[in-house]
């Protein structure tokens, strides 16, 4: 499993996106499930960096582990993407997911972050515990 | 990185994007549409060599298709087979005009 710490700033997402990427690649992750997990890693972190902490600073951790199938997770190949904030508990899977079948003119400028990365992962657990924030994606491979 | 070039033919602008379409360049386009949007009845935004799009880069299409709502029509010509699967979860392949 491999680790990053970093500050819960927008201007890291290049950062956490290389980050992620150097390990799928490692991994020869199909391009398609990459750019999905890319999509769903930035609407993530952008979200822990815009709202966890502020008005003020933090950190949040990000984790990419590519269990063995047949143990505590998925019984199949995956990765497993782990964010870890010390912010406001807040839970994002909460969320009504928005009508994607309204006319432009109906939709709201935003909004589709969280969406995205549910339609996008097959697995999304959110737990608050020992004062962290934790989301976990799951993409299997 | 994103890099944007345009041409203008009359009423007619077509935006060529290369690149990453993030929270990051999201707001590069985003000024370009504010600046060059006047009088444009017709927007083409070829995204060829897109190779990435997230929320922050759908937000700005969907504002950009709100104010050609009004003035005209807008275009996106060519996207990718991922782009396009991103447009199909989300509802914008119903949204806009794809070619």
């Amino acid at each position: 499993m491999s680790v990053l710490n970093i500050r819960a700033s927008v201007e890291e997402l290049n950062r956490v996106s290389a980050f992620v990427d150097e390990q799928l690649e490692a991994h020869d992750c199909p391009f398609k499930a990459q750019m999905q997990i890319d999509v769903a890693v930035e609407e993530v972190f952008v979200n822990i960096a815009s709202y966890a902490y502020a008005p003020g600073d933090g950190e949040a951790s990000i984790s990419v582990e590519f269990p063995e199938p047949g143990g505590e997770g998925p019984d199949r190949p995956c990765v497993l993407i782990r964010f870890e904030d010390a912010g406001v508990p807040f839970d994002p899977l909460a969320k009504t997911d928005p009508d994607v079948t309204l006319s432009a003119e109906e939709r709201a400028v935003g909004g589709l972050g969280i969406f995205m990365v549910k339609k996008n992962m097959d697995e999304v657990h959110y737990v608050y515990e020992d004062g962290k924030n934790i989301l976990t994606l799951c993409k299997y491979l | 990185m994103l890099n944007i070039t345009k041409n203008a033919n009359g009423e007619e602008l077509q935006i060529n994007l290369e690149g990453r379409l993030d929270t990051m360049t999201a707001p590069q386009l985003e000024g370009e549409l504010k600046t060059d949007l006047g009088g444009v009845s017709t927007l083409i935004i070829d995204i060829e060599k897109l190779a990435y799009i997230s929320s922050a880069g759908l937000r700005v299409l969907l504002s950009a298709q709100k104010i050609m709502n009004k003035q005209g029509s807008m275009i996106i010509r060519k996207p990718s087979e991922e782009v396009q699967e991103i447009f199909d979860v989300t509802g914008f392949s119903d949204i806009l005009t794809i070619e």
